[in-house]
């Protein structure tokens, strides 16, 4: 749980946190390393000055023992006691003993804790100790003797006149005289540790905010991908080329990607619907049209050769009406491309100008019109008139009064392009992708077809129809490609 | 050491033996005092310290110094090789006493004969207070001073016995009344280490002595310097440093006490 915590957590606070941990850590190992040298070097120190001082006193000892003279030894091993040098004062001794052959306490520093004559062995663990050592190697030898679970190290030397061992001088040492040293070492490092990470700290936590902060980003917008895809220009464009910048790079074309494979599924996705609906109304239009030029056939016979009395007349004459109207309406829909026309003009192009301006007068429209085609095109005039027409006046029927209306012609890669614009209403996003189907419009007046018409004839033309609508513009752009043969 | 302007030997010079019957370990005390000695004998003054009581009264009764400030103890065994000089006033009386003391912890020893088996300090072999009395002591109440104590050792100084006791060194410790009154007043955290469990009868002070063949110039001169300090500012003061009151010619037999103890310790080891 606490481990899972851990590892989520953001790198934001995932850099510093394990710069604290390595800044501890280094000064951890440092300190400890530090502690056991001063430890080492105070203990190396302390057995030098021990041996020496244990050599000078056992050396001033020997006369006293040799006399007896119980005064003089205490004299003498109260002498370090009473010098306390600052330099040695964390060494002094802690206690002296100068012990017999027999291991009898001849003289001390603390006579009521080791009474006279009596064996220190017996009362405590450490001469114990000190005692085996002395009776299991040789006698004549300094020895610093570290009795285990003990506070204090014995330096012990031998008191020997003219060859003849008279007793052995024991200077005991509290290791306690470490510990203040240490401490201060230990609280030195400390204090240093903590300047360090109060500086260390902010530049972390910046650095880290640099390194993750693109991370951060990148992480909430792939979070996004799996629902709406996101904008690729939220991901941070990097100057690095870096792990990360690569990342972000990646990312970046990936979106972009994904939005383009986005746009075109949407694409296919509508064209394949307009095909269909494009299938369906030719041959529900193929079937309608062949009984109903028998049912016009049929009322034009009865009204020539059937003398029909008035009533018979107002009917057939309804009739002939409803019928007219649908063979107009399913002629409108079965757009035929294979209508004999003339190669395209400039001057069919100008004739819309012309017949568009009368109704772009009429909302005191400013109407704008470049044509820059000037040579004739292997295109049927006809339909691409028609579709001239259609979409400028749907463009017109689209702004208030005293709006703006576009119109540019031109070739380009050997393609005619037809851009129409307006800055009227909009067209909602949500209408985009039925724009191009009969009958959809939510317009009062007409029936919906003219941009049906336009795009059938768009794609038996091979061409390509484009809508881009924001408020305050809505674009159609069209390419039709110039047939090779001519 | 400053203790000598002048040359050992020379003629003029006064010499003058001191042994711890007082705190003589205080050097510039002992300054203050030659110095004074000096300007009111006219005289080179020179100090001699030894380390044990013996060597001075070697020096005494070899004539090799003039003067000595020694124990009642070897002015009643060399009475006829030394001329008894003044005798210190300590609290009006030229007398003093002997103490016992023992560890200020130990709460249970009440004399000499509490102390059988333990560590003794003496302060010095030919010292009253620190030696003999203890031994008369003993005698007296039958024990034999040789096998009474366990471990028994000197100091050389009655100070040095204080010390000993006061750490615990020895279990009891037998040290010159005066010294120890008047360390109590100068070092009193040596003192209150101890405490005095006995107090001996009174006898004669330790004594200024001459030696036997001094002038009689030089020994009025000294007698006269030492009764009269009381009586200007500055000997008065050295005095009052000293604890004492001042001096007096004195009597040989202010010391029969001493002497009667001494030949009470003789017949017993015969």
């Amino acid at each position: 749980m606490k481990v899972q915590f851990l590892a989520d957590l953001s790198l934001r606070y995932k850099i510093p946190l394990r710069v604290i941990a390595l800044v501890l850590l280094t000064a951890f190992t440092v300190t400890a390393s530090m502690v056991f040298r001063e430890y080492d070097e105070s203990q190396r120190g302390l057995v030098a000055h021990a041996a020496g001082l244990g050599r000078v006193l056992a050396d001033t000892l020997t006369t006293p023992m040799i006399h007896d003279d119980l005064w003089r030894a205490y004299e003498v091993v109260r002498t370090p006691q009473q010098r306390s040098s600052s330099d040695f004062e964390t060494l002094s001794v802690s206690v002296v003993v100068v012990l017999n052959t027999d291991f009898r306490t001849f003289v001390s520093t603390q006579p009521t804790r080791y009474p006279l004559g009596h064996n220190p062995a017996e009362r405590e663990s450490d001469f114990a100790y000190v005692h085996h050592r002395l009776s299991t190697g040789d006698a004549t030898a300094q020895l610093l003797i570290e009795p285990p679970n003990s506070d204090y190290l014995y330096m012990v030397t031998p008191i020997i006149a003219e060859g003849v061992l008279l007793g052995q001088l024991v200077l005991g040492y509290s290791r306690q005289v470490f510990t203040p040293r240490l401490r201060n070492l230990v609280t030195r490092s400390a204090l240093v540790t903590l300047l360090v990470l109060t500086v260390l700290l902010p530049v972390s936590t910046w650095w880290a905010r640099r390194l993750a902060d693109p991370l951060v980003v990148l992480a909430a917008a792939m979070d996004q991908v799996a629902g709406r895809l996101p904008d690729p220009t939220i991901v941070p464009t990097l100057a690095s080329n870096d792990e990360i910048g690569r990342l972000s790079h990646a990312f970046r074309g990936m979106l972009n990607g994904l939005h383009e494979k986005a746009e075109l599924e949407r694409h296919i996705l509508v064209a394949e619907r307009l095909a269909a609906v494009g299938r369906l109304s030719a041959g529900i239009a193929h079937e309608i049209n062949n009984p109903l030029g028998g049912m016009l056939n049929a009322l034009n016979t009865l009204r020539r050769h059937g003398a029909p009395d008035a009533l018979t007349e107002k009917t057939v004459s309804l009739l002939e009406r409803g019928l007219t109207q649908i063979r107009n309406t399913v002629a409108a829909l079965l757009v035929e491309a294979k209508v004999e026309s003339h190669p395209l003009t400039a001057e069919d192009i100008e004739d819309i100008h012309i017949l568009v301006t009368a109704t772009t007068d009429k909302k005191s429209a400013n109407f704008v019109w470049h044509n820059r085609v000037s040579a004739s095109l292997p295109l049927p005039s006809t339909l691409v008139r028609q579709i001239l027409l259609n979409l400028l006046l749907n463009a017109v029927q689209a702004i208030d009064t005293g709006g703006r209306v576009e119109c540019e012609t031109r070739v380009e890669n050997n393609r005619l392009v037809i851009m129409v614009e307006n800055n009227g209403a909009h067209i909602p996003d949500d209408r985009l992708p039925y724009l191009f189907e009969p009958f959809a419009t939510d317009r009062p007046e007409g029936h919906g077809l003219g941009l049906w018409v336009t795009y059938q004839i768009v794609q038996q033309l091979q061409g390509e129809v484009e809508v881009a609508s924001q408020p305050g513009l809505t674009r159609f752009v069209i390419e039709l490609p110039l047939p090779e043969s001519t | 050491m400053p203790l000598a302007s002048a040359a050992y030997g020379d003629a003029s010079t006064i010499s003058i033996g001191l042994t711890p019957v007082f705190l003589d370990d205080q050097l510039d005390f002992l300054k203050q005092f030659r110095t004074y000695f000096e300007r009111r004998l006219g005289r080179p003054v020179i100090f001699i310290q030894r380390g044990s009581y013996r060597e001075v009264i070697e020096m005494v009764r070899s004539g090799k110094v003039a003067f000595a400030w020694l124990c009642g103890y070897p002015y009643v065994r060399f009475m006829h090789e030394m001329k008894l000089l003044a005798v210190p006033l300590y609290r009006g009386k030229p007398l003093y006493q002997s103490y016992l003391i023992v560890p200020k912890d130990d709460h249970v020893t009440q004399s000499f004969s509490d102390l059988k088996g333990k560590v003794f300090a003496y302060s010095d072999p030919d010292s009253n207070s620190g030696f003999l009395y203890p031994q008369y002591s003993l005698l007296r109440s039958g024990e034999d001073p040789g096998t009474f104590f366990s471990r028994n050792f000197f100091t050389w100084s009655h100070r040095k016995v204080v010390e000993a006791v006061g750490v615990g060194l020895a279990h009891g410790g037998a040290v010159d009344g005066y010294v120890w009154d008047t360390l109590a007043l100068a070092h009193p955290e040596l003192t209150s280490a101890t405490r005095v469990v006995h107090r001996s009868p009174e006898f004669g002070h330790p004594p200024f002595v001459a030696r036997a063949r001094i002038s009689g110039m030089d020994f009025t001169a000294m007698q006269k310097m030492l009764l009269e300090m009381p009586n200007d500012p500055e000997g008065a003061a050295l005095l009052k440093a000293l604890n004492l009151d001042g001096f007096v010619a004195g009597d040989k037999h202010l010391f029969d006490r001493i002497a009667a103890m001494v030949r009470t310790v003789a017949e017993n080891r015969r």
